[in-house]
Formats: C-alpha cells, structure tokens, sequence
C-alpha cells in the first residue's frame, strides 16, 4: 500500500503560493497599534454583544462564533498542515448529531454531551483519516468528500437515529440557570446566555488550537505543509503528523457542530451535504488561511455580508461567487493577508 | 423476483449508466489531460437541460425542434467553456489545486444562481421527440424507445471519443499533452489550443448530456450539485482520466444502484459513496485507470 501509493504524491519544493508567506518586516519600533491586546478586546466586544445589541445582533454574533471555530479547525488542516479537505462538514455534523442525539434522545446533560461530540468527532476523524493522509492531493480532496458523502447518506437514511430527512427538531437547550447567579445576566434570555457560553467555549477552544499551532508540534505541521519530502528525510512521520492533524480538526469541528445544533435548535442532514464543505472552505481563504486569525475574519464578513446582500437580493449564491472569483484573482492571501500586506507597506513607506 | 423483473431492473441500470457516462466523460477528459476537478460540469449540465428547454420553447411547432434543441444546447455550453477556460482558467493552471477547486466552485455558484435567475424555479420539462415516444416489448417488460436511443449513444459517444483520441492528429496531440505537456510545448505545439479544446468539447458533452436528459427528467434548480457527486463516483471508480475506466465505472454505478435497492433498500445511497471511498483506498486510480 504505501509503496503503492508514493509515486502521487508530487515534489513542491516551493511554499504554497496564494498561502500567503509574506517575509516580515524588521521591527524598528513597535507602534502602538502591535501593543494593544487586540484579541482580548475583540472578545470584550463580542462579550457586550447581548447587552448592547438587539436579539438578532445577538443571533448574528453566535452564528460568527460557531463559525469561527468551524473554520479555524479547517485552517489546522488547510493553512498549517497543507491539506486541502473537501469534506470537512462531515465532522461538523457527526458533531452536532451526536450532541443532538445525546441530549434529546438520552437526556445526557451538556457538559457531558459536548465533549462527547468532539471526541465522537474525533473518532470518526481517526478512522476516516487513517485512510486518507495516504492519499496526495486532488485523492485527498476526493476520499474525504467521499467520506462526507458517506456521512451524508448515514444522517439522510438512518431515520430511527438521525430522523432522516425530516431531521432531528427541538433539541433542547442546556441548563443555564446557573447563570442568573452572574451579576448582570439575570435578565439575559436563554439565546443570549447560551450565545456567552459559546463565546467562552469556542475562545478556549482556539486559544488551545493556536497554543498548538505554536508548539513544535505545530512547527513540524507547517514543515510538513512547506515541504514533505524535507520533512520525513529529517525523521519525520509524516503521514502520523498529518493524522494527528486531520483528528484534532475533526474534533474541533465536532464542538462547533455541537454548538451549532443547539444554536439552531436542530440538526438536518443538509449540513452535512458537500456543497457546505465548499462553504467553508469560502470562509477560510476569505479571511486568509496563511493566518491563524483570518478564518474568524472570514467568518465574520462572510455571515455580515451575508445578511446584508440578502436584504437586497435572493442572489446571495451570485454574490458568493462573484466574491470568490475578485478573492482568487486579485487578493489569494484573504482579508487578513490584504491588510497585513497594506500594513507592511504603509510601514516601509514610513520608515523609507 | 420474477426474470422480466430482473431484466427491467438491468434496463433501468443501464439507461442511468450511459446517462451518466454521457456527463462523467467530459470530467474524465478535463482531468486527464488538465489535472483538474471541474465542480462547474454539473453547472454546465444544469444550464444545457435549460438551454435546450429554451430553444424547444422558440421552435415549438417545427418538426425535429428537440433536436435542434439539444444541438444548440451542446453548442452553446461548449462556447461557454471554450470563453471560460479562456478568460479565467489559464492563470490558474500550475496553482494550488485549491484554488482551481474553488475556481470552478464560484462557477456553480454563479451559474446556479444566474439560472434561478433567468428561468425560474419551477420545473419545466420537454416532451420526448415524436420518432422515439413509443416503446417496444422485450422480455415481457415495456422499453421506451428513448431510453433504448440512450442506451444505444452512450457506446456510440464512447467509440466515438475513442477514434478521436486514438486515430486522428489532434486525439495524438491530447493523448502526448495528457503525458507530458512542458514537452510538447517544447516540441513547438500550441498546448493552449489543446487546452481550450478540451475544456469546450467536456462542456459540449455537459451540455448534450443536460438537452438528452429533458424528456425524462424534470429540470430544477439543484440538479447541477446533485449530479456533479455521481459523476465524480463513477470517474473515481473507472478511473480519473481513463475514457474506457469511466465507460465501465458508468457502468458498474448504474448497476450497483439499481441492485443495490433490491438488497439494501434504504441504503443504496450509501453504498454507492462506500464503493467510490473504497476505491480510492484500495486504487486511487481507479479499476482501469493507471497510476500516475
């Protein structure tokens, strides 16, 4: 098998173009702009949003978190390993079924079921994953939109778990009553407590993930993504790396598929049709896959635009193309990698 | 289950197979010699059936205006590709697969959308052409004499890409840029010509596939996404880029659906995306395809 498969994997001597590698500036001096902890305040703002925003800024809010997440675990794959996963929806919704299922079905508390669904994520992520870190490119994409698509049918067809086409409705939201105990969220209704929850969850949850990235764990992933072959001369294993790569995504995109379900108050299996990977694939390089911080970018312009253009038009699939075609031609590194690059050279002009 | 029974299921197999080799070939081709997945195939699909539809409404009364009708729409969907490729795709050959990938993504989007746009989204359907609305008996069971005419130019379409290939200066000119493409440019031929080409003759092929589909199947918005994953599966079982892998991978998808709903009827979904991962596991390059 792994002879058979090595002649497919092509040399790249060359780092990924378009993943924006853009050599960084020296720093003279750090301006202020670099030393405010602009991660914190965002929070603190997104923390505000239930109080100072109406009940659909709220819903708005915990629709960009959850995709946040979603996204920022394709990115471990995409903008730190190098892997280009066309079926990455299929963690998202063994996620959001498992939780679904556990706390409807079973009557299983949150705390319990949420780390559930990432771990059941997780282990669907392994055993799908197994087979194919084997594959090199355009096979990756296609066995793990096949297994996507396997997914799919499963959650489609399987009523008396799944309930098949019709769905799995009304799954209840969790127990937060504790919450009236916090100064100030006594008068808080159950979305907007369960959108706090989430922000706290998803910012561990990448605050965890972007602590990995920069572990030397990490640093071997992107070795990997740069250059393969250079890698597993040095010792590497790199189809174990990639694994491990492929099962903590899947895990973090279980969480959020958890999130979404109760956010939504139900989990379809239109979630889990592939047309969503592509989606969120979308998101990930609108942001910018060369930056940790560009899929939440992404995630947000994305959901914004997304109610703004619908308000004018039902050509919102128009639109998203359109965007798309602008972002592949004229700006591949993202948002983020547009204004990093502006930045750089508003620096170099100051500086000049 | 009675013989007849059997046999109309078989038929049934077949007629979904040489549809679905009609549509798989032109993806096969495009990737085998241009290494790319073209997610806008069932885009170009989609718009053919609509565009066929289009034209049976303006000749309406005329004899043989679903004919003409399908012509157009293979035509007019293999221009569309030919100003594609040449507009967009050329700067994005020798880039990240991914970007090709989303390439044609944005494709669908806009071309599913300017669809809804332009013809609604109620399904509209086309009469089978008056020669071939009949039916005749074999085995006991009905055969409508449209679906025997698929049947029959499916294999038809397959030997003829086959000649084209094979026999013939230009086919010669492919199968050598299929192989090594820096070299023959090398050698002084015009490989972007080879490219444009290619990519128009996959869409016309889209587009023919999308006008013959109208007299049975209802045309809606959503049945470019639909189709594009069952494409895929039988060119991933064939083979990607093997004319005679996809031929065969047609076939073994029709059959496997259609018996696959006789053992396993709820399911029969998921067994034809288990067979398409299994594959890729076992051959990456599919049951005719070579490695590459």
């Amino acid at each position: 098998m792994s002879t058979a498969t090595a002649p497919l994997r092509r040399p790249s001597a060359e780092p990924a173009p378009g993943l924006a590698v853009i050599p960084a500036a020296p720093p003279l001096h750090r301006p202020l702009a670099s030393r405010i902890p602009w991660v914190l305040v965002v929070f603190l703002v997104m923390a505000t949003v239930p109080w100072v925003g109406t009940r659909y800024d709220t819903f708005l809010a915990s629709q960009i978190v959850i995709d946040a997440l979603f996204a920022v675990s394709l990115n471990l794959l995409l903008g730190t390993t190098g892997l280009v996963s066309f079926g990455h929806v299929a963690y998202f919704g063994v996620g959001a079924y498992a939780c679904g299922i556990l706390m409807k079905t079973y009557g299983w508390p949150f705390s319990v079921a949420f780390p559930a669904a990432g771990l059941g994520a997780a282990l669907f992520a392994l055993v799908s994953g197994f087979f194919c870190v084997r594959l090199a490119k355009l096979y990756f994409a296609m066995l793990t939109l096949a297994f996507s698509q396997i997914a799919w049918a499963i959650a489609y067809k399987w009523n008396d778990v799944t309930g098949g086409d019709q769905g799995l409705p009304e799954i209840p939201y969790p127990d937060l009553d504790w919450m009236s105990a916090i100064p100030g969220c006594a008068d808080l209704s159950v979305g907007a407590r369960f959108y706090l929850l989430s922000l706290v969850l998803v910012a561990l949850a990448l605050a965890v993930t972007h602590r990995i990235i920069r572990s030397p764990f990490g640093r071997v992933l992107t070795t990997i993504r740069d250059n393969p072959e250079r890698a597993a001369f040095l010792g590497v294993n790199v189809r174990l790396y990639q694994l491990a790569a492929f099962v903590i995504a899947g895990g973090l995109a279980g969480l959020a598929g958890a999130l979404y379900g109760i956010f939504s108050r139900g989990v379809f299996s239109d979630y889990l049709f592939w047309s969503k990977s592509a989606e969120i694939l979308i998101m990930t390089i609108l942001g910018g896959a060369g930056f940790f911080w560009g899929p939440p970018v992404g995630a947000a312009a994305l959901v914004w635009l997304n109610q703004w253009v619908t308000d004018y038009t039902q050509y919102w699939s128009f639109v998203l193309g359109a965007i798309l075609l602008v972002l592949l031609f004229c700006f591949p590194g993202g948002i983020v990698g547009g204004i990093v690059a502006l930045w750089r050279r508003l620096q170099r002009l100051r500086h000049a | 289950m009675s013989s007849s029974f059997l046999f109309s299921q078989f038929m049934g197999g077949l007629t979904t197979a040489m549809f679905l080799f009609l549509i798989a070939s032109g993806l096969s081709l495009v990737f085998g010699v241009m290494r790319v997945i073209n997610f806008a195939h069932g885009s170009f699909y989609m718009v053919g059936a609509y565009l066929a539809w289009q034209v049976v409404q303006w000749l309406q009364p005329t004899g043989g205006a679903f004919w003409i009708a399908a012509l157009a729409a293979a035509l007019g969907i293999g221009l569309l590709g030919a100003v594609t490729e040449r507009i967009f795709f050329r700067s994005l050959y020798g880039r990240e697969e991914l970007y090709q990938l989303l390439f044609t993504y944005a494709l669908v989007l806009i071309l599913g959308d300017a669809a809804k746009y332009l013809w609604g989204t109620d399904q509209l359907s086309v009469s089978t052409p008056p020669a071939l609305a009949g039916g005749i008996t074999i085995f006991g069971t009905t055969q409508p004499l449209y679906t025997l005419f698929i049947i029959a130019i499916g294999p038809a379409v397959a030997f003829a890409l086959w000649l084209v290939l094979n026999r013939t200066s230009a086919g010669r000119m492919v199968r050598a840029a299929q192989m090594d493409r820096e070299m023959l440019a090398a050698l002084g031929a015009n490989v972007s010509i080879i490219y444009t080409g290619m990519f128009a003759l996959s869409a016309f092929l889209a587009g023919l596939s999308g006008a013959l589909v109208t007299p049975i199947q209802s045309i809606v918005p959503g049945m470019d996404v639909l189709i594009i994953v069952q494409a895929f599966i039988v060119v991933v079982i064939g083979g990607m880029g093997s004319l005679w892998g996809t031929f065969w991978g047609s076939m073994i998808y029709g059959q496997v659906l259609s018996f696959g709903i006789l053992i396993f009827p709820s399911f029969s979904l998921f067994s034809v995306f288990v067979l398409m991962a299994v594959i890729l596991i076992v051959r990456p390059w599919g049951l005719f395809g070579r490695p590459i």
